[in-house]
């Protein structure tokens, strides 16, 4: 398994979604695969607000709507080319997220979540109800495909998803980026204790605020690609529905890793579509093995995977200097899953 | 090097800290003793600015930091432990005390997403500094290990260094010896000597007197809230205050046989 771990497994792993088309052999399993790709880039923003900085933001689904809108207002209303709409969109929802930010991250905890819950909903009704900007319930159609540059065209189901994938690809090097630097470790140091982080001199408020912003701007980024790949937009992409499935993505693949939320999503994805004959009644198997997954791995898939690597590394390496033979006996740890996530 | 003046705190009426007046001295080890509820805790969040007093003024090196932000009062160099430490439990014990220096430190988002040189210095500096700490409490042979596997007094170490790393001149260390065993608690004794040597200077909160007694070179006595007395500890251990205080209630009684 070794040789699977750093840059091997990386490369192995874009190699594979660089040669699914070829197997897939369908338009549709490409736009599905695509669109799992957005909800991917989508859940690396909530990843890193909370997974990394602890704080579990529930208004994440609508900031992607507004991601979303943004481009479609824009491009349909008021013809402004897709590619200058969807840098916009990036701004826009930055822009809100640092308000939103500044506002929410003063409460801690639940409150904050519940917080975000209310701003959440309160964009859901913004988005349906002011029909002279957003369509209301209506919804935007029409949104044109991004458009070419240079000699790529993304007109086809095939080159949207490479498109994506490119997103993709560029938002998880960002991400490992900043998780691996000194910023990560502050946004980590507020997981864990804010009152212990703060006396470390780390500014809480800053550093919240700062993973806030980075965090919707994924989200913005992935509804604009959203509005480019499905090219229509309605008020329910804004529905607390969509955070909710962003966060299971997160909690399967692993809160707080890398790759947890790109193995999440394509993995809950998966199980959807492969149990799409059992319509509303799949919810009654996708019930009982989650729960099961949070009960035994509560740190997801990577994340379990993550603790017993490191385990083993270390017991390797204490096992080759047993000359010490005076290692103290572990104590059982207190608890090993996290507070906020 | 720390002087405090009428520092009071009050919580909706009820005076948690009252009136303390005391200063502390440059490479010394100060202790602050007294009942549960006397107010020690919130002594030192005072100081450490956790929460802001509601009269008083605190100077630290003549610099007055009364009602900064944590966070500055850290930069400034006062460091502080907490009776219990949050720790990444999933990361290994070198990984959870990189972030010590982060203070001292200037990248920010644009440095990571350009790899600047800066932040590759900087972040070679904080592992060095991690490192040093780690080897300063006599832990290194736990770098590796995950933090959720390591014992109580392990733990109590990884609070030390991860305060050493912020580079302090002042270390506040809440019961530093909570719950360890009396030999780990003479381990732990010496390391805080260590620190002094190294131009440290700490003030504690501890509630074994035993250790107190042989360390401290002064000691405040808190009681309800205000200073009852103030000495080293032959002078306190006579002061008619504090034997009342201590022996004079019940409470007080559970303590003494500590």
């Amino acid at each position: 398994m070794r040789w699977l771990e750093g840059k091997t497994g990386w490369a192995l792993l874009a190699l594979v979604a660089l040669l699914f088309p070829l197997f897939a052999q369908n338009n549709y399993l490409i736009s599905v695969a695509t669109q799992t790709f957005i909800m991917a880039i989508a859940a690396l923003g909530l990843n890193l607000i909370t997974g990394y900085t602890g704080q579990f933001n529930l208004a994440h689904g609508a900031f992607m709507a507004v991601g979303a809108y943004t481009v479609g207002i824009l491009t349909v209303d008021h013809q402004v080319p897709f590619w200058i709409a969807f840098l916009l969109a990036g701004c826009v929802t930055a822009l809100l997220g640092y308000f939103v930010g500044l506002l929410s991250l003063r409460l801690k905890g639940h409150y904050f979540s519940i917080f975000t819950l209310c701003v959440s909903y309160i964009m859901f009704l913004l988005i349906e109800k002011w029909e002279s900007l957003t369509h209301g319930p209506v919804g935007i159609m029409g949104i044109p495909a991004p458009t070419g540059i240079g000699p790529l065209q993304f007109g086809t189901p095939l080159s949207q998803y490479y498109l994506v994938l490119a997103f993709l690809v560029l938002g998880i090097w960002i991400m490992a980026r900043i998780v691996r630097s000194l910023l990560g470790r502050s946004f980590m140091a507020v997981r864990n204790s804010d009152e212990l982080a703060e006396a470390l001199g780390i500014d809480l408020m800053r550093t919240k605020t700062l993973s806030f912003v980075l965090s919707v701007v994924y989200a913005g980024f992935a509804g604009a690609l959203y509005a480019g790949q499905v090219r229509f937009l309605g008020p329910d992409l804004a529905s607390e529905v969509v955070t909710f499935d962003l966060v299971m993505f997160v909690l399967v693949g692993g809160v707080g890793t890398l790759l947890g939320p790109l193995v999440g999503t394509v993995l809950v994805t998966y199980l959807t579509q492969s149990l799409q004959f059992l319509q509303d009644y799949r919810m009654v198997v996708f019930g009982p093995l989650l729960i099961a997954l949070i009960i035994f791995m509560p740190d997801g898939l990577v994340g379990t995977w993550l603790k017993r690597r490191a385990r083993r590394a270390d017991a390797q390496a204490s096992a080759a200097k047993d000359a010490a033979g005076a290692t103290a006996t572990p104590i059982a740890p207190a608890k090993e899953g996290r507070s906020h996530a | 090097m720390l002087e405090i003046t009428d520092l009071t705190k009050q919580f909706f009426g009820l005076t948690a800290v009252d009136r303390i007046t005391t200063r502390f001295e440059r490479g010394q080890v100060s202790a602050i003793i007294g009942p549960n509820g006397a107010g020690k805790t919130t002594f030192f969040n005072l100081v450490a600015g956790t929460h802001p007093p509601t009269s008083g003024r605190i100077v630290f090196n003549g610099k007055d930091v009364t009602g900064l932000r944590p966070d500055h009062v850290a930069r400034l160099g006062i460091a502080r432990t907490f009776q219990t430490t949050h720790l990444f439990e999933n990361a290994t014990v070198l990984d959870n005390l990189i972030v010590g220096h982060r203070l001292r430190t200037q990248s920010g988002l644009w440095d990571v997403l350009v790899n600047s040189r800066r932040l590759q210095g900087e972040e070679r500096l904080c592992r060095e500094k991690a490192r040093e700490a780690l080897d300063f409490v006599g832990l290194s042979h736990v770098a590796n290990r995950i933090a959720a596997d390591i014992t109580q007094e392990e733990r109590k170490r990884v609070a030390f260094a991860l305060a050493l790393a912020t580079d302090p001149e002042l270390l506040l260390l809440d019961e530093p010896a909570g719950g360890v065993n009396p030999e780990e608690t003479v381990g732990l004794a010496a390391l805080i000597r260590k620190l002094v040597d190294h131009g440290k200077t700490v003030c504690l909160i501890e509630h074994k007197m035993d250790m107190i007694m042989r360390l401290a070179d002064k000691i405040v006595v808190l009681n309800n809230g205000a200073k009852i007395a103030e000495g080293t500890p032959a002078e306190v251990r006579r002061d008619p205050h504090v034997i009342e205080a201590y022996l004079g209630t019940e409470h007080g009684a559970e303590h003494a046989a500590v």
